[in-house]
C-alpha cells in the first residue's frame, strides 16, 4: 500500500485538503492553518474582541464529493444515442428513451465537428445553441466563464443568455430605486460585519436563510459572526413563510406571511412609521427623492387604500398587532434588514411580485437612513474585514478567455492575464440571443420576444432593450450544445425543456456531463467531462467577483488555492479543457485555443504570475503547500458600505462601479439619475410610467399566481415554495447515487429501495388528505406532477407547503415530458411566465398546486 | 489515563449533516485495519441525528441531537461479548473489532441506543469509533467534530476527576440517563431535545395591541408555583423545561390594571396556546 498524498482543491462549499492513496481520493477535510499562516483579524466591538477560527469551514455537499466523484452515475466513456445516425434516420422524438451506446473519443469528435461544420456552412454558426448550468466545478482556468467561452467565443454560437436567477427582483426591481446594475441591484456590503457588532440592536432576516444557503460559495464562514452578533445581545427577527434553519438555530420572532404576500406587511410597517412619525425625516429630505408620492399611496390617498396593518392581515394571515410590534421595534432598534442571505437575494425576489418586494425592502431601509450606523440591508454573509488590494480575481473575471463583453473581464483582468481576449459578434448585443428561461419556445416555436439580455449589468436601461429571436437575418437554431444537465430541475414549467429536446425542430443535441442525470438522458452524442479532482487549476475561496464584487468578504480568511489534479480522469472522461482541445483540433482552432499548445497545468502557472501572488509566494512553494492565506493590511481601516452616501461624501470603499458613465461626478451618489433613493424612479418613469405591474412607485400587487387567483385556487389551494436547497449546491451534490441521499431532511428511502423529495406539508393540510409522515404523494398542477415524500411539519403555516428546486435528475415514470416525475424536479410545478410584462426574471415561488397520497404505496403515472 | 469524550451543545445544533458527512467521507469504502472496516456506503448512521419538532404553528421549536455511539463506561455492549469482539481502550474508546465480530449481530440488540449497524456484506456489526485511528496518529478531533460549523460537537481528553468536573460545570447530561450505561458522550442543554413548552401570546382586546410585560405563572395542580416568564414586546411567552407526560398546569396571567386571565392545560405534547385576550 502507498502513503497517503495531501492535496489540495477548491469546492463551491470551501477549499479543501484531499488526501490520495494508490491514485484513490480517501477523504476531504477543510484546511486548518499553520504557524506560517498569516494571522487572523480582530474585531473590537462593545468592550470584547472577536477573531475568527483558524480554519476554513466546509458545506456539507462538499462533504458529499467523494462519493460523487466515485458514483456509479459518473459517464466514463463516450456515448451515441443507439437510433441517432447523423447521416441518416436521426429520431430526434424518441430522445429520452432511446438508450446508449459506447463510442470511441475519435467517433464522438468526428460527429460532433462535421455537424458543426455542416450547421456553420449551411446556416451560420448562429445556428447552434450553447449554454451551460449557472455553476461549474470550481476553478478558475476550468470554469465556464473561461475555457467553454474561450472555446465557443472562437467557434461561434448562440448563447442562451442566464437570467439573474437569484436576484431576480433585485435586478428588475430594486435597481430602479438604488441603481447597483454592476451588482445586479443588489448594494454594497464592505465592512458591514463590524458595523453590525458595534452598533446594531436587531437584525430582521427577510427571506434569508444564510445557515442554509451559506452567502454563496462560503461554507459556514458567517455562522461564528451570526453567533457572535447573539451573543452580543443583537436581536433576530425572521419573515419567512418556512421556518428556515436560521430561524430554528437562533430563535426570534417568525412571521410567516402566505406567499407572494409579504409586500402587503412591508407596505404596513411604511404605514405605522408614517402614521406614528417613526423614521428618519431629515434623510428622506436630503438622500432621497419621491417619498411623498410614495406615502401618499401607503396612506391611500393614490388608491383609496391605506396600507392599514389590518388590511395587511387579511392579505399576509399576520395579526395586525404583530405588525405594528414590529413596525415599533424595529424603529426604535438600529437594525440591518437581511433581505436575503447575501444582502439581497431571496426567495421573495423570485417571484410574481419579487421585483416589488425588492423595491420595498428598499424603501423601508431607506427610512430609516440606509447607511447610518449599524442600519442597513446586509445579509450577515458579506462585508467582513478583508484585504480588498490583493490581486487574484474571481472566476466571472473571465479566467483565459477575457471576454469584455460577457465577463467581468474587462475591468482588470483582461489586461493583466497574459493571453489574447476572446470575444464574440454573435453573444454580444447586436447578435443572436435566447433567453434561458425561454429555450423551449424558442426551439418548439421558432421565435420569441423579450427585455433585457441576460444578466443586465452595465446600465439600468440596458434591462429595457428588447429582442427578439430569431435576430433580423439570423438562423434558427439547428444544434444545442448542453453543458451540464440541470435545467429540468432549475428552471420553470420544466416538461417544457423535455419536450424541447422530443423534436425534429432541433436536429442534433450533444451534452458534455460529468454524470449521466437530467439533459444528458436527452442528447444525441454525450461526451464525459470529469471532475476538478481529476485535473488542474486554481482558484480562491468563496471568490465569484463579477456581479459579487469582493465576494471574498464572506470569508473570514482569504485563502487561494491550488486545485491540484488528484486522480487521473475516471474511464475515459477528460477535463473539459482536453475535450475542447480535441473538438479545435478538428475545427482548425487549436492553435488559437490553447494559445500555441498550453495545458491546463501551463494555463495555472500563467494565471499564478498575473496575480499577487508572486509577490508572497514562490510558485514551487505555493504548488507544494497548496494554499495561501492572504494576509490583512497592517493598517486595515473599515470603510462601512453607503456610510459615504449617508453622509453625502465621495465613494471611499472598494466597490468597482458603477460604470463612470452613469455618474455626473464619478464616485459621488448613487446610479439612479438623481443621484438619490428614488422612492419614485426616474428610470421607469422614463421608460413607462403607465407599467401597473411596475410602476414607478412601489406597490403592493397581488401575485398573478396566489390567493387572489381564486379560480386556480379553488383547483389548486396549497401555495408552493421552492427556495434554494441546503444539501446540495443547485443539483451539485443531489442524485447520484451519493451520501447525501440519506441526509433524513434530503431526501426519503421508500420501502420500493428509491430515494424520494421532500416535499413539507402542514399537518392540517396533511389531516385533510390523509397524508401521514413520509407517505408517497403526487404534487399536481396543470404543468405537471410530481412523487414526493411528504414531511409533515409546523414549520410552514396551513396552505403552504415547501419543496426545495434544484433536483439533479430527471425520471418520469411514464412519457417523458407528458408524465409525473419521480426523481424531485419541483420545478416541472412553477410557471415558466415572466416576473411581468417588462421584468423578464423567473417566479418559481408563485406556484399553485394540489397534494394528494398515492395509494398502495407506489407511484402511479 | 485520560479517556476521549464528546460533549454535544444541542441548542448549537442545526442539523447541518457535516459531522454525518464526514463520518461518510472517513469510513465508507476505506478499511482502516485493525480499527474499523469499511462502512458501506447505505444504511448506516454511525452519526445518527435525531430531531424533534415542538408546538404548533405559528410557536414552533425544533430540537436536533447528534447521536454517535456513546462510548458507555458501563457498555452493554462489552458486557453482550464473551469472546473479544468488542473491546475498550485504555482511553476509553470502544471498538468493535473488525475481525473477532464477524458474525456477532447479536450485539446490535444489545445497544439501547441503536448505535450499532449491519454490515451485510461483511457479516460485521460496526459503529462510531472515534476516528481512533486518527487520533492515534496525532489528529486532535475526530472528523465530526473538525466539521461542526457550530461548535456544537466538541471532543474531549480527560481524566474522570476532570470528566466528573466538566459534568458538573456546564451542566452536562447523558441522553436516556436512566439506562444507566454512563455515555462519554454528554450533552448540554440536553432540555431542549428532551423536554417539552407551553406558549403563546397575550393580546389586549380592546385596543388589539400585543401585550408586553405580562406576568405569566405557571402553576402544578396542587397549585404550587412552577416557572414564570414575562411576555415580550409580541406579548409572546414561552415556558420551557416541561415533561411531555399528561400532566395538569394552571397559568396565570397578570398586568396591573388588567383582569387577570387564567387557564388550565395537560401537557401531552408541547403546546401553542394561541392568543390569550385580557
Amino acid at each position: 500500500m502507498g502513503e497517503i498524498k495531501k492535496l489540495t482543491n477548491g469546492t463551491t462549499g470551501g477549499p479543501v485538503f484531499v488526501y490520495v492513496k494508490d491514485g484513490r481520493i480517501v477523504r476531504l477535510t477543510p484546511i486548518e492553518f499553520d504557524s506560517s499562516d498569516a494571522g487572523s483579524w480582530v474585531i473590537r466591538a462593545r468592550g470584547k474582541d472577536f477573531s475568527p477560527p483558524r480554519k476554513t469551514t466546509i458545506s456539507p455537499y462538499s462533504l458529499n464529493l467523494r462519493s460523487t466523484i466515485y458514483s456509479p452515475k459518473r459517464l466514463l466513456h463516450p456515448m451515441k444515442r443507439v437510433d441517432f445516425d447523423p447521416n441518416g434516420k436521426r429520431n430526434c422524438t424518441r430522445r429520452g428513451e432511446s438508450g446508449y451506446e459506447r463510442i470511441s473519443w475519435d467517433e464522438a469528435a468526428d460527429i460532433v465537428t462535421s455537424e458543426i461544420k455542416r450547421i456553420k456552412r449551411e446556416y451560420g454558426p448562429a445556428a447552434i445553441l450553447t449554454t451551460p448550468g449557472s455553476h461549474h466545478m470550481w476553478g478558475n482556468i476550468g470554469y465556464r466563464i473561461s475555457t467553454y467561452q474561450r472555446f465557443w467565443d472562437l467557434v461561434g454560437y448562440t448563447y442562451a443568455d442566464h437570467n439573474p436567477d437569484s436576484w431576480e427582483g433585485w435586478h428588475w426591481g430594486a435597481m430602479h430605486n438604488w441603481g447597483f446594475s454592476h451588482r445586479l441591484g443588489i448594494p454594497e456590503q464592505y465592512d458591514l460585519l463590524s458595523d453590525a457588532m458595534q452598533n446594531s440592536e436587531m437584525i430582521v432576516f427577510w427571506s434569508a436563510d444564510p445557515e442554509a444557503t451559506s452567502g454563496v460559495y462560503s461554507a459556514f464562514e458567517s455562522t461564528v459572526r451570526r453567533q457572535w452578533l447573539q451573543e452580543l445581545g443583537v436581536k433576530m427577527v425572521h419573515i419567512d413563510p418556512f421556518m428556515n434553519h436560521t430561524a430554528a438555530l437562533y430563535g426570534g420572532k417568525w412571521f410567516a406571511p402566505r406567499p407572494d404576500s409579504g409586500n402587503a406587511m412591508a407596505c404596513a410597517i411604511a404605514y405605522v412609521w408614517i402614521t406614528e412619525d417613526l423614521y428618519d425625516k431629515e434623510y428622506i429630505a436630503t438622500r432621497t427623492q419621491g417619498f411623498d408620492k410614495w406615502r401618499d399611496y401607503i396612506l391611500g390617498k393614490e388608491d383609496g387604500q391605506p396600507k392599514t396593518p389590518k388590511w395587511a392581515e387579511k392579505e399576509t394571515t399576520i395579526p395586525a398587532r404583530d405588525i405594528r410590534a414590529l413596525a415599533r421595534e424595529w424603529a426604535s432598534k438600529k437594525t440591518m434588514l437581511a433581505a436575503g442571505g447575501p444582502g439581497g437575494m431571496g426567495s421573495a425576489c423570485r417571484s410574481a411580485t419579487g421585483a416589488e418586494w425588492a423595491r420595498l425592502m428598499v424603501c423601508l431601509i431607506a427610512m430609516q437612513g440606509l447607511g447610518k450606523p449599524g442600519i442597513n440591508l446586509w445579509g450577515t454573509t458579506q462585508g467582513g474585514p478583508s484585504n480588498t488590494g490583493f490581486l487574484f480575481p474571481g472566476y466571472a473575471e473571465g479566467g483565459i478567455a477575457c471576454n469584455v463583453d460577457n465577463s467581468a473581464a474587462g475591468y482588470r483582468w483582461a489586461k493583466i492575464m497574459n493571453c489574447r481576449p476572446t470575444r464574440s459578434n454573435i453573444n454580444a448585443p447586436m447578435g443572436q440571443h435566447i433567453p434561458r428561461l425561454r429555450i423551449p419556445e424558442c426551439i418548439l416555436d421558432g421565435k420569441y420576444e423579450w427585455r433585457g439580455k441576460g444578466f443586465c449589468g452595465p446600465s439600468i436601461e440596458s434591462q429595457f432593450h428588447q429582442y427578439k429571436y430569431p435576430a433580423e437575418g439570423y438562423p434558427e437554431i439547428q444544434m444545442y450544445y448542453r453543458y451540464g444537465g440541470s435545467f429540468i430541475g432549475t428552471m420553470n414549467e420544466t416538461n417544457r425543456y423535455v419536450k424541447a429536446y422530443r423534436t425534429d425542430r432541433l436536429p442534433f443535441a450533444v451534452n458534455q456531463s460529468i454524470w449521466f442525470e437530467g439533459e444528458a438522458k436527452f442528447a444525441d452524442i454525450i461526451l464525459p467531462a470529469c471532475t476538478n479532482f481529476e485535473r488542474w487549476d486554481i482558484s480562491e475561496f468563496a471568490n465569484c467577483s463579477g456581479y459579487i464584487a469582493d465576494s471574498y468578504t464572506q470569508v473570514n480568511h482569504r485563502v487561494v488555492t491550488m486545485q491540484h489534479k488528484c486522480i487521473e480522469p475516471l474511464g475515459e472522461s477528460k477535463s473539459d479543457y482536453d475535450i475542447f482541445c480535441l473538438l479545435a483540433q478538428r475545427l482548425g482552432l487549436y492553435e488559437a485555443f490553447s494559445e500555441g499548445g498550453l495545458s491546463d497545468l501551463d494555463w495555472v502557472k500563467r494565471y499564478f504570475d498575473c496575480t499577487d501572488l508572486p509577490k508572497h509566494i514562490s510558485w514551487d512553494d505555493f504548488f507544494n503547500k497548496g494554499y495561501f492565506v492572504v494576509p490583512m493590511p497592517e493598517d486595515y481601516k473599515p470603510t462601512p458600505a453607503l456610510r459615504w452616501f449617508a453622509e453625502d461624501r465621495s465613494k471611499d470603499t472598494p466597490d468597482w462601479g458603477p460604470h463612470p458613465e452613469t455618474q455626473d461626478q464619478f464616485g459621488r451618489g448613487l446610479q439612479t439619475t438623481s443621484g438619490l433613493i428614488e422612492f419614485e424612479s426616474s428610470s421607469l418613469k422614463k421608460f413607462d410610467p403607465q407599467d401597473q405591474e411596475r410602476a414607478p412607485i412601489p406597490r403592493y400587487v397581488p401575485s398573478w399566481e396566489g390567493h387572489h387567483t381564486t379560480e386556480l385556487k379553488a383547483k389548486y389551494p396549497l401555495q408552493l415554495i421552492s427556495p434554494h436547497p441546503r444539501f446540495s449546491f443547485h443539483t451539485m451534490g443531489d442524485s447520484k447515487q451519493c451520501w447525501s441521499d440519506d441526509i433524513k431532511d434530503h431526501r426519503v428511502l421508500k420501502e420500493d429501495g428509491y430515494y424520494y423529495w421532500i416535499i413539507r406539508i402542514n399537518s392540517q393540510d396533511a389531516t385533510d388528505r390523509g397524508i401521514k409522515n413520509h407517505d408517497l404523494v403526487k404534487a399536481f398542477n396543470d404543468r405537471g406532477a410530481v412523487i414526493l415524500a411528504a414531511r409533515v411539519t409546523e414549520r410552514v403555516p396551513p396552505g403552504t407547503v415547501h419543496s426545495y428546486e434544484s433536483c439533479a435528475d430527471y425520471d418520469p415514470v411514464g412519457v417523458p415530458g407528458e408524465s409525473a416525475d419521480r426523481a424531485g424536479c419541483i420545478n416541472i410545478l412553477t410557471p415558466g411566465r415572466y416576473i411581468s410584462k417588462n421584468a423578464c426574471g423567473q417566479a418559481p415561488n408563485s406556484c399553485l398546486v394540489e397534494i394528494e397520497k398515492i395509494k398502495n404505496g407506489g407511484p402511479a403515472s | 489515563m485520560k479517556k476521549w469524550g464528546l460533549v454535544i451543545d444541542v441548542a448549537k445544533c442545526s442539523d447541518c449533516n457535516n459531522c454525518y458527512m464526514a463520518c461518510k467521507d472517513e469510513f465508507v469504502d476505506n478499511d482502516w485495519p485493525p480499527y474499523a472496516a469499511a462502512q458501506p456506503a447505505r444504511g448506516h448512521r454511525w452519526m445518527n441525528i435525531l430531531s424533534k419538532e415542538r408546538g404548533q404553528y405559528p410557536k414552533v421549536e425544533v430540537a436536533y441531537l447528534p447521536q454517535p455511539c456513546q462510548h458507555c463506561q458501563n457498555a452493554p455492549c462489552l458486557a453482550a461479548d464473551q469472546d473479544g469482539a468488542v473491546r475498550r481502550r485504555e482511553d476509553g474508546i470502544i471498538i468493535i473489532d473488525p475481525d473477532k465480530a464477524k458474525g456477532r449481530k447479536d450485539l446490535l440488540k444489545s445497544c439501547p441506543y441503536g448505535a450499532i449497524f449491519w454490515n451485510a456484506d461483511k457479516n460485521l456489526p460496526q459503529k462510531c469509533i472515534l476516528c481512533a485511528h486518527l487520533l492515534d496518529e496525532g489528529w486532535e478531533k475526530p472528523r465530526c467534530v473538525q466539521v461542526c460549523p457550530t461548535g456544537a460537537l466538541q471532543v474531549e481528553q480527560l481524566d474522570d476527576q476532570e470528566w466528573a468536573e466538566l459534568k458538573q460545570a456546564q451542566g452536562l447530561q447523558a441522553h436516556r440517563e436512566q439506562l444507566g450505561t454512563d455515555p462519554r458522550v454528554l450533552y448540554k442543554s440536553l432540555n431542549l431535545y428532551t423536554k417539552g413548552f407551553i406558549a403563546g401570546n397575550v393580546a389586549f382586546g380592546d385596543s388589539d395591541e400585543c401585550a408586553e410585560g405580562v406576568e405569566v405563572t405557571l402553576r402544578g395542580d396542587s397549585g404550587q408555583e412552577l416557572n414564570k416568564a414575562l411576555t415580550d414586546n409580541y406579548g409572546e411567552f414561552v415556558l420551557r423545561g416541561l415533561e411531555e407526560n399528561g400532566d395538569s398546569y394552571q397559568l396565570e396571567f397578570v398586568l396591573p390594571g388588567r383582569t387577570k386571565q387564567t387557564k388550565t392545560v395537560q401537557l401531552k405534547e408541547s403546546l401553542n396556546l394561541g392568543t390569550i385576550f385580557m
